[in-house]
């Protein structure tokens, strides 16, 4: 049983922002899901080890990238070549 | 009380491109956000590529710790926003590493052998780099020439008892992966080092933010005073995350919630796993400081102290076995002491020397062609010259310029006579039996032959002209 | 060959975010030919959002492999077709751009994710297009509009330009009206890309052929019990029929794990999409992110303000399933259910050489219908096990129920997508005949 402070909780653990008058449908809408998900419990077996191929590499050789101007043209606000981003304490 | 450290070191390898793309490592001093592409910035739709190189450094590390390496290993991705972190997320090793369970040998506080643990080596990307604005306004300026630099992390278990044996592990680490040639320790930032240290019975403290490996034992220096101050004033020691701060010499409480960060670790989807334990017996290392240390020590029949100095630097060995060849045991001394000496006080490289040049001036030595204080003179002008970037001018060049070739016989005999004559007291002093008069005067001799009359011989002429002048 | 295509498209279906009204094109297989592409598959100098806000005006400095591709055999890129937010939903309702609305019906849904590619093709506004399948986002909307819908298999067609969502699950497959351009368009984009590593390099490269005297067809029970709408099963079991009437055989099979696969499937993709859709920052693309605000505060408000409640839902149950705690009992048996029901398939695949079903167990729902996500998520129960198992899937129309179109599903081995594409196209020329 997930409480609203729970999912108050998991919205903080994942940066993602939810509001205030979000959180009582959000809370019996995860509630439901994970109702469901409980089937797994019943999951049978071991894990093993990874199928399918290893080993896939690329050689230690320079490729040409993005100039400065590609790398900067999409965001939002940069300074002397920088990226701009929101104060970190 | 005992102490009890352990530590995780970054290291940057020296691949030519980073560890999920083809984008160039070589990166300083160059403008910000001028060596990315798609991947590294954590542009939506991007894909990782695994540099094979970073794969084979890593190997080669694993081996020379004497390392076991599992049949497979993953990437796993590390959850966290940061506004250096592109993709929110760092691709990693977490529960399936590179490595694991090896040693370093070092020598602990009293001199004996020990062994340090390694627990794991792991291979990660780093990330962008920081700049933090104060004043008015502050936000945060971001450059992505770093992310996905391809790093090594090495941890150890907590097997070392001071802060002078982690100095002395680093520095062992440090050789070790210079010889291997996966790591440029002139690059700043390219070994950076977290400690945890605790006292016996008491909490640990991990110690975040040393970048300068010197730095790691001035850290750890301090903490343990801390720490025992605690102790002492009868408080706890908290089980904190700390920073060390460079310039004071200090950690301080870095107050964030990085110990409540859960992860979410999880393997990388957009990764295969490696299956790389049948490489590491193909895996050619090359001659490694300790087993060089004892080959330099056999094959050239020089001192244990000069054999260590020599192999504590790569660069500094192999300079070493250019300029051997004629007269080991000279080189070694002129080499490890005066050479080196020379060089810290200039805070110049040995790359900067051209080892002809130092064939050349063993050469003058061992023909007695120069005495060694001329040696020293000789030394240092060419030095002087090197550092400030004009020619460097050979041994013999300079020699000959200055004038420096040893005095001849014949030329300082005058010089002698006129010595013996001007210093009357002296002489008294020395048929009275004083030694030291005898030193006073070849001294002498030496100021005006500008020492290049040789002192021994000196010693003895100056004994003779006055045994054979009684008057 | 080569010029411009002059495309002004009647789009009262909502089918386009962007539309390119002078398209490019130039010669190759694909000469001339209008392709429409999903918009969570990056196009370099064409908006590209994933139906989100929080992409609004990102415009990649790169092309996906695939519409390298295409552009390589000549075709001429018309648009970005409209989707559910980051691929999340079975209906293209949660897009940020409105929903796009089925040509047969239009007061009902075309479908999800892929439900602007669907729409496109079923509209006859493009024969073909780029769709991709997480969940059966690209058979879901094939079956409710009633064109060719195929999810390749699992490593056989490039990622890298595809925006993730869930990339242990996702393939980037073709749309068409018929099996043959499905193919056509098939043969283009299946070619190995070292960028994307978890690709095998076994390109698809294949003209349909209407031969299946001697297949051995499997009929899950699972696939026709509850749930399932019994007229669209019994119009699904017609299809079967005429695959044996073209000579096939039929054999029961049974796939015990699919009584976790939703599940299983919702914990994974909620928990690689929970990482994927961290980047979203404000910082190097999309709407920019408040710089006066601290870090965290900045982030939280601006995912909360662009993305919408589904996105926000599913990264949630993502991170938690993920998180410390919980990691064993949501994300690593989900692992273990997947890897289970990828071993019934194989087992399944000793007896027979594909398997049949319905692709929906509903035909499509009025536009507004299903608001609660839980019985949202379960009308996938049919697709989502050929992401578990990597296998090729693809629906081709078989019937109308209440006039609405039904989809016949078929799967094949791991790379055996030429077989899979023979049986529909077998299937699909007989009932046209």
């Amino acid at each position: 049983m997930i409480t609203e402070s729970d999912i108050e909780h998991i919205a903080e653990l994942a940066d993602i922002g939810i509001s205030k008058d979000e959180v009582p449908e959000f809370t019996t809408q995860f509630n439901a899901i994970l109702d469901y998900f409980e089937v797994l419990d019943t999951v049978e077996g071991e894990s093993a080890p990874a199928a399918g191929t290893a080993n896939v590499f690329r050689e230690d050789e320079p490729r040409p990238g993005l100039s400065q101007d590609a790398a900067l043209v999409n965001a939002g606000s940069t300074e002397n070549g920088f990226i701009k981003a929101p104060r970190v304490m | 009380m005992k102490t009890i450290i352990g530590l995780e070191i970054h290291v940057q390898l020296a691949t030519a491109t980073k560890l999920f793309c083809g984008c160039s490592t070589d990166y300083r001093d160059d403008e910000p956000n001028t060596h990315c592409c798609p991947i590294c910035l954590g542009l939506p739709g991007a894909l990782p590529r695994l540099n094979r190189k970073a794969v084979e450094y890593g190997l080669k590390v694993a081996k020379a710790l004497d390392m076991e390496v599992p049949e497979e290993s993953e990437f796993a991705r590390k959850n966290y926003f940061y506004p250096d972190l592109p993709k929110a997320y760092q691709i990693t090793q977490y529960d399936k590493p590179l490595a694991v369970a090896g040693t370093v040998e070092i020598e602990d506080d009293e001199g004996h052998e020990k062994l340090v643990r390694i627990t794991r080596v792991h291979l990660e990307e780093d990330p962008g780099r920081l700049v933090h604005v104060t004043g008015g306004s502050k936000y945060s300026l971001v450059d992505y020439n770093r992310s996905g630099i391809p790093l090594l992390e090495i941890v150890t278990e907590p097997d070392m008892r001071s802060p002078q044996e982690a100095r002395r592990f680093l520095n062992k680490l440090r050789t070790v992966l210079e010889y291997l040639g996966v790591f440029d320790g002139d690059r700043e930032g390219s070994l950076r080092v977290d400690a945890n240290i605790s006292l016996e019975g008491s909490e640990r403290v991990e110690v975040k933010n040393i970048s300068s490996y010197k730095g790691v034992e001035k850290a750890l220096t301090f903490e343990v005073t801390r720490q025992k101050n605690l102790l002492r004033r009868g408080q706890k020691v908290t089980r904190e995350t700390r920073h060390f701060m460079e310039g004071r010499g200090i950690t301080t409480s870095a107050r964030s919630k990085e110990e409540e960060h859960d992860y979410r670790y999880f393997p990388e989807p957009d990764l295969r796993p490696l299956r790389v334990a049948d490489w590491v017996a193909a895996i050619d290392l090359p001659e490694l400081p300790v087993a060089r240390k004892n080959r330099f020590m056999a094959e050239y029949g020089i001192s244990l102290n000069h054999a260590r100095t020599l192999t504590g630097d790569p660069k500094l060995a192999d300079f070493y076995e250019e300029v051997a060849e004629i007269d080991p045991v000279l080189a070694a001394t002129w080499v490890a002491d005066t050479l080196l000496g020379e060089l810290n006080y200039r805070d110049m490289d040995i790359a900067a020397v051209p080892p002809g040049h130092i064939r050349e001036l063993l050469g003058l030595l061992k023909t007695e062609t120069i005495t060694d204080a001329a040696g020293v003179q000789v030394l240092r002008e060419m030095l002087d010259a090197c550092a400030r970037g004009s020619p460097c001018e050979s041994p013999v060049a300079i020699m000959k310029r200055e004038g420096l070739g040893k005095a001849t016989g014949s030329e300082y005999a005058p010089i002698v006579q006129g010595v013996i004559a001007a210093n009357p007291q002296a002489v008294e002093d020395y048929r009275a039996g004083k030694k030291g008069a005898l030193n006073y005067l070849v001294g002498q001799v030496m100021k005006e032959t500008r020492g290049r009359a040789d002192p021994r011989e000196l010693g003895r002429i100056v004994s003779e002209c006055i045994d054979t002048d009684r008057v | 060959m080569a010029g411009t295509l002059d495309f002004s498209p009647d789009d009262r279906y909502n089918a386009f975010i962007t539309t390119c009204r002078e398209a490019p094109f130039s010669d190759g297989r694909l000469a001339g030919v209008a392709v429409a592409v999903k918009d969570n598959i990056s196009t370099a100098g064409i908006e590209t959002t994933c139906g989100s806000r929080i992409l609004e005006g990102y415009v990649p400095p790169y092309d996906a492999h695939v519409v390298g591709l295409l552009r390589n055999a000549g075709a001429a890129i018309v648009g970005k077709t409209n989707m559910d937010e980051f691929g999340m939903g079975s209906t293209t309702e949660t897009s940020a751009f409105g929903p796009t609305r089925n040509p047969v019906d239009q007061t009902r849904v075309p479908g999800g994710s892929s439900g602007g590619s669907a729409a496109a093709v079923a509209a006859g506004l493009v024969p073909m297009a780029l769709g991709t399948d997480t969940g059966g986002s690209i058979r879901c909307p094939a079956a409710f509009c009633g064109v060719v819908g195929l999810k390749p298999t699992y490593g056989r067609v490039s990622r890298h330009g595809l925006i993730a969502y869930a990339n242990s699950l996702e393939q980037i497959g073709p749309m068409a009206r018929t099996v043959e351009d499905a193919s056509r368009l098939m043969s283009v984009i299946a070619n190995y890309d070292p960028h994307d590593s978890t690709m095998l390099d076994k390109p698809y490269n294949h003209r349909p052929i209407a031969e299946i005297a001697g297949l051995r067809v499997g009929v899950p029970e699972e696939y026709f019990g509850e749930g399932v709408d019994p007229r669209i099963a019994k119009t699904v079991r017609d299809a079967v029929g005429v695959l044996e009437d073209l000579g096939a055989g039929t054999v029961p099979v049974s796939i015990p794990g699919m009584r976790h696969a939703l599940a299983a499937y919702y914990v994974i993709c909620t928990s690689e999409a929970s990482s994927n859709l961290a980047r979203f920052d404000g910082v190097r693309y999309g709407p920019a992110v408040d710089t006066r605000k601290s870090w965290h505060e900045a982030y939280q408000d601006l995912r909360r303000e662009l993305f919408g409640p589904e996105v926000r839902r599913r990264i949630m149950l993502g991170t938690f399933a993920l998180s410390a705690g919980y990691a064993g009992r949501y994300y690593a048996k989900a692992q273990l259910a997947r890897r289970n029901i990828q071993q019934d398939f194989e087992r399944a695949f000793r007896k027979v050489d594909i398997v049949a079903g319905p692709t929906m167990p509903t035909v499509a729902f009025r536009l507004g219908e299903k608001t609660d996500p839980l019985s949202m998520y379960l009308s996938d129960i049919l697709t989502v096990p050929a992401n578990l198992a990597g296998i090729p899937a693809i629906s081709v129309p078989c019937g109308r129920v209440d006039g609405l179109p039904v989809g016949l599903q078929l799967m094949g081995r791991p790379f055996e997508d030429e077989r899979v594409v023979d049986a529909a196209f077998a299937y699909e020329q007989e009932v046209r005949a």
